[in-house]
Parts: C-alpha cells; sequence; structure tokens
C-alpha cells in the first residue's frame, strides 16, 4: 500500500530472526547476492499480510450465523437485565435521587432473580470469544486452506496475528452495540441523561471487557492450534469457561480451608479468619472472571472504595469518611485487575503464537 | 491462449518479468538443490536430494505417497527448514527470503482447500489481496484464468457447491493468480475424472511453453508422464533415477523382455506359433490372464511374431511389450527400492 507499510515488513520477527541467524552462520561475508533483490521487492510495497487476513476474517464473523446468534442472546440478556434494573432504580428513585451515578446502576444493579448486565457479561462474555476463535487454525487445517494461505508472500504470524485482530474487532462491535442498546433504553426508561464522567466509566468498563473476551479468545486461539480438531477445541476451551466461571469458588473454599484452617473456637476478626479471607481472596483472583468482576464493580461504581472488603477492618471502616471516588481514583483501584487481565491474554496469545509458529504445516 | 496470455503481459511489473521475458529465459534454472536433507526425530524424510529444473520444462517428482515429495516441496516454498543442504529457487534461499520466494512460485497443494462460504471467485480475490495485486489488474487476470479452466459460469457459485474436479481447476488457477514464474503442483490429477485429467495435463504444457519452470509431483505417473521433459523417480527420499523417460526406460532395457500375445481360443497353438519364432527363447500361458500367451526374447521380435502368427492362422488382436511404459519402470524400481516402513507410516 504506502511505503510506511513495506517499512514495518522487513522487522517483522521471523524476517529479524533469520537475519541474525544469516550473520551468525556467514560471519564476515559480504551481503549475499540475494539481498538487494528482497529489499527492491519490499521496496516496491507490500500490504500487510495480516491486515488483508484480519479483513477477511472480520467480514467472515460479523456475517456468520455465530455472530447472530450471539448478538441476539447477549441483546436479549441486555434487555431483560436493564428492564429490570430500570424498574428497581425507579422503585428507589426517591432516595436515590441524589446518587451521581444513578445512570450506572443501571449496569450493576440487579433485582431478584435476574441478574444485572454486568453479570452477564461475566458470564457470557467467554462464550464469545470461544465462540470467535475455537476453529481458528485448524479449521484451516480441517478446509486444506491453510497450506495454499502459507504459500502466499506473507509471513506465518501474519495468519495468526490477524486472526486475532479479526476476533477481537467482533468482540468490541459486540459490546459497543450492546451497551448502545442498554444506555438508549435506560435513558428512556429512566429519562435522565449520563454524566460525561459516566460515559467515560462506561467506555472504560467495554475496554476491560474487551480485553476480558480477548483472553478467552486467546485461550480457544491456543486450542485451535494445539487441538486437531474443531469439536474437541470447542468442548475444551468451553471445559476451562465453566471450571474458571462455576467451580473456582468452591475449589478455592476448599483449598484455603485447607491450607489456613479456621479453629473452631476463632472469633470474628481473629487472625486466622482474617489470613483464610485473604488467601480466599488471592487464589479466587487467580481466575480471570474474578478480576472481570472486581474491575466491573469499581469502575461502574465510584463509591467502591477498595477491592478487599473482607479486609478492612471495622475499625478501619469506622474512620474512612463516606465519600465518591473521581474517575482517576476508581482507575488506582482497578489497575492492578487491568493488569493483570491484560497479562493473562498477552501470555495466552504468545502461547499460541509460539506453537502455531513451530507446528509443520502439514498436520 | 492470446487471452491468457494479455493479463500476465500487462502484469508484467507486477511480479517481476512477464510470461514473455520467462520464454527468452527458458533454460535457466529456475529449482536447484543441493544435498537437501530433513529429517524428523529418526526418520529421514528427504535423503541428500540433488535436483535442478529449468525454466520452461515439466519435472515430474514421480514416487509413491510417503516417500518425501511433499516436504521437499515445504522446503523449497521455506514453509519447513531443511536440516541440511541447500535449496535455491529462482536464485534465492528460500529457508532466508520466504517471502521473495513464495511470491514467484505459485503452489498447488496435495488436496487443496477453499474457503466454503466464499464464491470461486472472492476465493482468487483473497489470494490476489494477499499478493498486493491491483484490485483492477486482479479482477481482470482472475476473469481470464476462471474462463481459462472452464469455471466462468461457476466462478460465482460458493466453492461449497463445487465438485472435486472443479475445485481442483480452481485451484490451478489460484496457482495462477500471482502470475508465477515456478508452478509446482502436488498431486494435481488426483480426485479427478480422465476428462479433467487431459485438461488439467494441457494446462501444465501450456504453462511450459509460456516460460514457466512446473515441478509436479505425483505417483499417478501414467498419467503424468506424457507431459513431463524430464522425471526423477523418488522412492523412500532419494532420488533413485532421474532423466528423460526414454533414458529411463533405457536403462532397463537390459534383459530379457517380456512380450503379451493375445490371438484368439487356440492358446496352445498360439504358444507352439510364437516359441518357434527365432528371438524368443520361451513362449508360456500367462498364469494371471487366461486369455493371454506370453513370449520371452532376447530383442524386440514383435514384427515377426506378428507375422508368424498371421501365417499360422491366428491373427493377433494384442501383441505389447511389457516394461517400456513408465509404470513399469517405476513399479520395478519399487520392486528394487522397497520403501522402509517408517515411510509407509509417514504416509
Amino acid at each position: 500500500m504506502t511505503g510506511s507499510d513495506a517499512a514495518t515488513l522487513p522487522g517483522d520477527a521471523t524476517t529479524r530472526g533469520r537475519r541474525r541467524k544469516k550473520l551468525r552462520n556467514q560471519p564476515g561475508t559480504p551481503a549475499p547476492a540475494e539481498r538487494p533483490v528482497a529489499a527492491a521487492e519490499e521496496e516496491r510495497g507490500l500490504r500487510a499480510g495480516w491486515r488483508v487476513i484480519a479483513a477477511k476474517e472480520f467480514s467472515d464473523h460479523i456475517l456468520s450465523i455465530r455472530f447472530l446468534v450471539l448478538t441476539i442472546i447477549l441483546g436479549l440478556a441486555a434487555a431483560a437485565a436493564v428492564y429490570a434494573t430500570a424498574g428497581a432504580i425507579r422503585d428507589l428513585a426517591s432516595d436515590a435521587s441524589g446518587s451521581p451515578s444513578l445512570f450506572l446502576k443501571l449496569f450493576t444493579v440487579s433485582r431478584g432473580d435476574i441478574p444485572a448486565f454486568t453479570t452477564f457479561i461475566a458470564f457470557l462474555g467467554p462464550l464469545l470469544g470461544i465462540a470467535f476463535g475455537f476453529d481458528a487454525i485448524n479449521g484451516e487445517r480441517a478446509e486444506g486452506t491453510l497450506p495454499r494461505l502459507l504459500s502466499q508472500p506473507i509471513h506465518r504470524d501474519d495468519v495468526i496475528n490477524g486472526k486475532f485482530v479479526a476476533g477481537l474487532s467482533a468482540i468490541a462491535v459486540i459490546f459497543t452495540a450492546v451497551t448502545l442498546v442498554v444506555t438508549a433504553v435506560g435513558i428512556l426508561q429512566l429519562g435522565i441523561l449520563p454524566e460525561p464522567e459516566e460515559i467515560a466509566r462506561l467506555l472504560i468498563w467495554v475496554v476491560l471487557a474487551v480485553t476480558y473476551v480477548g483472553l478467552w479468545l486467546a485461550i480457544a486461539l491456543l486450542c485451535s492450534v494445539v487441538l486437531r480438531r474443531a469439536a474437541t477445541s470447542a468442548l475444551v476451551a468451553i471445559a476451562v469457561w465453566l471450571l474458571v466461571t462455576l467451580f473456582a469458588t468452591l475449589v478455592v473454599g476448599l483449598i484455603a480451608g485447607f491450607i489456613a484452617p479456621i479453629p473452631a473456637d476463632a472469633g470474628q476478626g481473629s487472625a486466622e479468619v482474617l489470613r483464610n479471607t485473604a488467601l480466599q481472596q488471592e487464589l479466587a483472583r487467580l481466575s480471570p472472571s474474578q478480576l472481570f468482576e472486581e474491575a466491573t464493580a469499581a469502575v461502574l461504581d465510584p463509591s467502591i472504595r477498595t477491592l478487599s472488603p473482607g479486609l478492612v477492618t471495622a475499625a478501619q471502616a469506622d474512620r474512612a469518611i463516606p465519600s465518591i471516588l473521581s474517575l482517576g481514583q476508581s482507575l488506582l483501584v482497578i489497575w492492578p485487575q487491568f493488569v493483570a487481565l491484560v497479562a493473562a491474554t498477552a501470555v495466552m496469545f504468545a502461547l499460541a503464537y509460539v506453537s502455531f509458529m513451530r507446528q509443520e504445516v502439514r498436520a | 491462449m492470446a487471452a491468457a496470455e494479455s493479463p500476465a503481459e500487462q502484469a508484467g511489473d507486477q511480479a517481476g518479468q512477464s510470461a514473455a521475458q520467462r520464454a527468452a529465459q527458458a533454460g535457466t534454472i529456475a529449482i536447484r538443490t543441493k544435498a537437501l536433507t530433513k529429517r524428523y526425530g529418526e526418520f529421514t524424510a528427504v535423503d541428500k536430494l540433488d535436483l535442478s529444473v529449468k525454466q520452461g520444462e515439466v519435472y515430474g517428482l514421480l514416487g509413491p505417497n510417503g516417500a518425501g515429495k511433499t516436504t521437499t516441496i515445504l522446503m523449497l516454498l521455506g514453509l519447513t527448514e531443511p536440516t541440511s543442504g541447500t535449496a535455491r529457487v529462482i536464485d534465492l534461499d528460500p529457508a532466508r527470503n520466504p517471502l521473495a520466494v513464495k511470491r514467484h512460485v505459485g503452489y498447488l497443494p496435495d488436496a487443496v482447500g477453499f474457503y466454503g462460504g466464499m464464491s470461486g471467485r472472492q476465493n482468487l480475490r483473497y489470494t490476489a489481496r494477499l499478493n498486493s495485486i491491483d484490485k483492477k489488474v486482479a479482477d481482470e487476470r482472475i476473469d481470464n484464468l476462471l474462463t481459462r479452466v472452464g469455471l466462468a459460469r461457476a466462478g460465482d457459485n460458493k466453492v461449497d457447491t463445487y465438485s472435486r474436479g472443479m475445485r481442483q481447476r480452481l485451484g490451478l488457477a489460484d496457482v495462477l493468480v500471482k502470475d508465477p514464474s515456478i508452478v509446482i503442483l502436488d498431486e494435481p490429477t488426483t480426485a479427478i475424472d480422465p476428462a479433467g485429467v487431459i485438461e488439467v495435463l494441457e494446462l501444465v504444457r501450456e504453462l511450459a511453453r509460456d516460460g514457466a519452470a512446473v515441478l509436479l509431483a505425483s505417483h499417478l505417473l501414467h498419467q503424468v508422464q506424457q507431459v513431463c521433459d524430464r522425471v526423477g523417480i523418488f522412492v523412500g527420499g532419494k532420488l533413485v533415477a532421474h532423466g528423460t523417460m526414454d533414458k529411463l526406460a533405457g536403462e532397463l532395457g537390459t534383459g530379457p523382455i517380456e512380450i503379451e500375445i493375445q490371438a484368439g481360443p487356440e492358446l496352445e497353438a498360439v504358444r507352439r506359433v510364437a516359441a518357434a519364432v527365432v528371438g524368443v527363447t520361451r513362449a508360456e500361458l500367462d498364469p494371471r490372464d487366461s486369455r493371454t500367451v506370453v513370449a520371452f526374447a532376447e530383442s524386440d521380435v514383435r514384427a515377426d511374431l506378428a507375422t508368424a502368427l498371421v501365417q499360422a492362422g491366428h491373427p493377433p488382436s494384442h501383441l505389447r511389450r511389457r516394461g517400456d511404459e513408465l509404470d513399469e519402470v517405476y513399479r520395478r524400481y519399487f520392486a528394487a527400492n522397497e520403501p522402509a516402513p517408517a515411510a509407509e507410516v509417514a504416509a
């Protein structure tokens, strides 16, 4: 396309690795004759391969049935949650009218048996990531398109990078759309407009949600690289999801009870109880859904001042002046959670990337 | 032909050189490997392969499944790194310059696949985009290619509706989208009907005539022998014989030759007549075919046999020398070089 694209290509990981190797292999030899040819070709301008792949994959996602089905499921969940929540908020309107974050309550408050919108997302989000990633690589293998794709003048990592970008973009589109719908319904139902800070908080939450689902996309990608069959890959990814979201709390309680048992005569707030609670919380934070839920709570509810309520003693809470955090302060509260989510996503994607690069083209 | 050449020439600056330029260079070396070796752990898939393919020539890499043909091709494309040895493709090392190599080499994989939800034309457009070919040039070229492979009408149907033969032909069009100067075809004639095979082979011939170097890997040699200028017999990772087909047949032509005779129902009479012909050492009934008599001779005495049979009142309906066809050559090489069990597993 343009010169800038051409300039980025020689810096591609594989090329760089090969160049270095070449230098190591032939110390002291002048630049090999093939260099000028390759350089001339790179100058001519080559579209970055991952962009072409990402564009194609993105349009595949958007037109796919799974995109439609997932959007409808999320849309219905959002509609149900918002409808119930709006009713609840109106019931409380008299004493909640002073609350500066009334609009955000639309996303976080649950009424009775219908969970809040963000709870739905924390639970269903992983499914979205799995749906857009579980057959990314093994699907190409099964269809026999992978050798053909890799024999085009692109780097091998263009394939997996392009697919990850396309999946993330599709997820971002769904989240943005659903959040906008919820906002619109909320405005109609409540008759109040969100403040600029509330909009900013919502945007940050969308970024958080995309990161969280991106983690599951990376996990699904890893499955699609390692496992030959798409069905196996989907099942494994879903098993991990169920394990992490449903059974994690049970397992965490068991482990914490085993490592830091609470004696029968331990009083409220005793050292043993504190130790057990702290351990439970740390273990629970190994689960990405826990991280996401904590970050969601703090970013959408400015009155949340700490994400470790179990570890704040009554004496400490007593001295705190009940007040509302500014956006910057809320961000500080969620920063560890956000960094952990990004890091987990990066690690999972790196695993998928490395195993894909090391794999033979042929099955 | 003329229709196919024009887009190639228009896009000449895109792919480096036009078909006409390449034809002028016919005879220069396009692919050369030296002691190319690939090992997977203990198993040696390709063993010290020396190979050279010239521009304008069709080279048949013939061998059974699991002989290492596909592994060789992947090394030529830079998709697998050789364990040792070197490969040069249009004077580039595919292990170090895979992009430049892949820009000039069109590769039709074994069991080629396409995105079923997209039309044939959309699949080809995707390939064109991956090759950074200008959209206008690409569209024109794709139109021509679809006509050339006989998919002009089916081009806008989804690939899911295509037969295997149509997919194979779409695969050929896909290879040609980038106007390659080297074409590598892996088993291009499997899974298509005989008429389709002839069409594919004609297209291969045309490509070579336009100056491209064609490397054709196959285990169906009787299908591909007619288009190959040279062949290499590849068994168990080793090139056991190479050269023109006449040369290969000549190398094996020593020793007694066998002639099949079918001349009516009186087998015993036919056998006696055949055995009496000068040069025939003995004649016997073929144990595998109850209609056939086999004569063993020092030289090709088919003309004498025919004359004798006609004079004796048993005009022959079938008179064939065994062993002068490439598959006979191939079979004998296989018998002499049983592939190791490991090669069977890899297949």
